[in-house]
């Protein structure tokens, strides 16, 4: 288990654990991050305050502060 | 949802609205995600009249059709995007206080083909409501190109409800919808077809019998709506059953339900639960209905690989915006003179036409000049707008916000907050609206505060004019460089002191969907342009108009026959014509001093006199207020210098004489700083509910700036100028 933040570009796995507090656990979930949802990293800005995943076809971007809260078990290393 | 008998005052809405043309109407709610299309699927229906309004006691736009079909009117109302009807943002409360509380007869949910299992989500939520509903699936033909497709009828029969697929750019199935709405207004509502597991089902159906106590809740469907959104924690609901006689029951029993849940599902709150509830239920109908095409790279992975590059996407963002003014100033400013000499030909019309006299002279000096000043500006505010609105509807507006996070974060603001920031520069009234694009209400609050600091375009002849006077010429460019910077650098600085002080807290989180690229549809940009003129026409031709006649009524009254006659009888004996025209400007100089502006202005000298300003100048800057152009005009009639532009070497050498090099400066820091205009701040009273926040506004800036205005001025003093 690892959070996004831990996590490089390319890195692909499922959701396992949101810890983000409501509402923003809420966002996350209605833009269809939530547990069990597959996820890909595609981005982050260069100092890598922003990140921008994707979910079942939908990117998003998050903050870093967000993104630390979402866990995901990689498929394969994510080194 | 408010009333138990609301089946009765239905019909009787019902009655005397149908009444009026002898149609039936049906009144349609449009709700879906953002960026599913809602305002494509609006705007190609066929033979549908437009009315763009707002939505009560917000600034939120609100869009309704109106289509007359088999002797029906049906009025659509397009509700703003919604993910969830936990909402998150204000916009989104909007659509959700409309779909709880406004008087409707059947939801049209839009969702995105090309994201179905995330959209069906909110879907479900929907259809908890037990409205009459039918499902628009958009963008199919993104989905069949690549090869995939949605089983229609066997979505139809999972869900239970009507579905449509449909494509806004390819006008596919966008005309059935209207079909369906009469087909679905005529019949009964269809049987739920929507359950959660047996355990939540259960403790559904505690809540539902205790619910049922009240009179309130008699009408099980409502029951049970009310009951699924105590479990998905909804405030609203919870505040609605929180005066009713059931509520110590019910809140003791909820208590129990959640503890009982959470245990047994092994999650925080009841809300998550139903989340995987909904999260399975979706995946398990996407993967029954829906072909998924074969995963490929697309145009939008390919583009962003590029525009949102670590290195490459800042410097791409700054070109894009540099181009966006420049195109807004350079193309803009073409049919800016135009303008301008057909409102001077329509003044000069007034002047010929009507007898001279006070009617006259509010017309042809007060109204029409101001009118025309600011509608000299329209063209660079569609272009601004434009040119905004296909950065957002491309989807590139999303993807400056995610590379400019960073940066702004740091002074307490966000991504998205850049676009108004940079629009200010141009002028401050479309910048205030732009401020809508920000979903968080204290993010908009802080970004608009600081919006002022950015110099908009009519500062700049002020400025040109003072540089012009007290500085050498070579170092013009500079120093006019130096201003719009200081300006900036001020407003991110403030932004960040408003962040620590007035509004403490966690940074707001940035969670934002990245929509794919899309070629913008011309005509809903057409549309919207549109809108933004008629609406800027409008206000132009009232509240500028009304303002302009009291600046007008002010420094044109208390008159003085007296001086006028003393100055006649001066004039007729004058030798020449240039004596003649210091004479005149000597007698509007003197009117001006004698008018409530001028008692105004030796009044409020007191409190300009620690910075050096005589009178005249005091009177200028209040004038600023009105408009900042203004400034520039009121000096050069104050020192009497009569009709001079920036460029006036008398007005400069005037002002040499009589304004010292410090008060000079303090005069810029006061312009660069103080509220803007009328226009300006009358936009911010209607984008701003809140009373606090008025108050605020209308004193910060100019504190700050006459404080600013006080230490350069001592600076200077100290250093020897």
């Amino acid at each position: 288990m690892k959070s996004l933040t831990e996590c490089t570009v390319g890195c692909e796995g499922r959701i396992v654990k949101i810890k983000a507090k409501d509402p923003i656990k809420g966002r996350l979930v209605s833009l269809g991050l939530t547990k069990g949802s597959e996820i890909k990293i595609l981005d982050h800005t260069l100092a890598k305050q922003t990140w921008e995943v994707e979910s079942d076809g939908t990117k998003i971007a998050l903050r870093d502060e967000e993104a630390a809260t979402v866990f995901m078990e990689p498929k394969g290393s994510c080194e | 949802m408010k009333c138990g008998n609301c089946e009765e005052q239905k019909s009787d809405n019902r009655d005397a609205r149908g009444g009026v043309s002898g149609l039936k109407k049906i009144k349609v709610a449009l709700a879906g995600q953002p960026n599913v299309g809602k305002s494509s699927i609006i705007n190609s229906m066929t033979g549908a009249r437009l009315h763009v309004g707002n939505f009560s006691g917000v600034t939120v736009e609100k869009k309704e059709i109106y289509i007359e079909k088999e002797g029906y009117e049906i009025e659509m109302v397009d509700l703003p995007g919604i993910y969830s009807l936990n909402a998150y943002t204000p916009e989104e409360q909007v659509a959700k206080n409309f779909l709880y509380n406004e008087d409707y007869d059947l939801i049209v949910n839009v969702v995105d083909a090309n994201a179905l299992s995330r959209n069906l989500i909110f879907t479900f939520q929907l259809m908890d409501m037990k409205k009459k509903m039918i499902l628009v699936v958009n963008m199919i033909d993104e989905v069949e190109k690549q090869g995939g497709a949605v089983d229609r009828h066997k979505l139809e029969e999972l869900l239970g409800i009507p579905v449509i697929l449909t494509s806004a750019k390819e006008h596919r199935g966008v005309d059935e919808i209207v079909d369906y709405v009469i087909e679905v207004y005529k019949k009964n509502k269809p049987k739920n077809k929507l359950f959660y597991d047996e355990r939540i089902e259960e403790q559904i159906e505690k809540l539902i019998r205790v619910l049922h106590k009240s009179p309130h809740f008699k009408d099980p469907d409502e029951a049970r709506f009310i009951a699924i959104r105590l479990l998905d924690r909804d405030e609203e609901i919870y505040k609605t059953i929180h005066d009713l006689p059931i509520f110590i029951e019910l809140h003791e029993m909820l208590g129990k339900i959640y503890k009982e849940l959470e245990m047994e599902f092994d999650e925080e709150s009841t809300s998550d639960i139903l989340s995987n509830e909904r999260y399975a239920l979706s995946k398990a109908l996407v993967m029954k209905t829906f072909k998924s095409p074969p995963k490929r790279v697309t145009l939008t992975d390919r583009l962003d690989k590029l525009l949102i590059h670590p290195v490459f996407g800042l410097p791409i963002f700054l070109f894009l915006m540099w181009l966006l003014f420049q195109i807004t100033f350079e193309v803009g400013s073409i049919p800016m003179d135009l303008i301008d000499a057909a409102f001077v030909e329509v003044s000069n019309t007034i002047k010929a036409v009507l007898p001279s006299g006070a009617i006259q002279s509010v017309l042809s000096e007060g109204i029409v000049p101001a009118v025309g000043s600011v509608i000299m500006f329209l063209p660079n505010i569609l272009i601004l707008f434009l040119g905004i609105n296909l950065l957002e509807q491309t989807g590139y507006m999303a993807r400056a916000a995610f590379l400019l996070d960073g940066f702004m974060k740091r002074f307490g603001l966000q991504g998205k907050a850049f676009i108004p920031l940079v629009s200010g520069f141009g002028c401050t009234v479309p910048a205030y609206m732009a401020a809508r694009t920000l979903k968080n209400p204290k993010d908009r609050i802080i970004t608009m505060l600081v919006l002022g600091f950015m110099s908009c375009s009519a500062r700049l002849p002020v400025y040109v004019l003072l540089i012009g006077a007290f500085f050498p010429a070579s170092h013009a460019g500079n120093i006019l460089f130096i201003i719009y910077i200081s300006g900036a650098i001020l407003g991110l600085i403030v932004a960040k002191v408003l962040r620590t002080v007035l509004f403490k807290g966690e940074p707001e989180p940035f969670v934002m969907e990245m929509p794919p690229y899309r070629f913008p549809s011309m005509k809903a940009l057409s549309v919207e342009l549109w809108i933004k003129a008629k609406l800027f026409l409008k206000k132009a031709g009232t509240f500028i108009a009304g303002a302009s006649m009291v600046i007008w009524f002010f420094s044109s009254y208390p008159h003085n026959s007296q001086l006028v006659q003393n100055y006649e009888a001066k004039m007729e004996a004058a030798a020449n014509e240039a004596q003649k025209v210091h004479l005149q400007n000597e007698l509007a100089a003197k009117e001006l001093e004698s008018s409530y502006l001028g008692t105004i202005g030796k009044t409020i000298e007191p409190l300009f006199a620690p910075l050096g300003f005589d009178w005249r100048v005091s009177v200028a800057t209040l004038s600023g207020l009105a408009a900042k152009e203004v400034v520039v005009s009121t000096l050069a009639t104050l020192y009497a210098v009569g009709d001079a532009d920036e460029k006036s070497g008398t007005l400069i050498e005037r002002l040499r004489e009589n304004i010292s090099f410090k008060a000079a400066v303090a005069l810029i820091v006061i312009i660069m700083i103080y509220s803007p205009c009328i226009a300006a701040m009358s936009t911010f009273w209607a984008e701003v509910p809140q009373w606090v926040w008025r108050g605020f506004y209308m004193i910060y800036p100019n504190v700050m700036a006459w404080v600013a205005a006080f230490g350069v001025y001592n600076l200077l003093d100290f250093l020897g100028y």
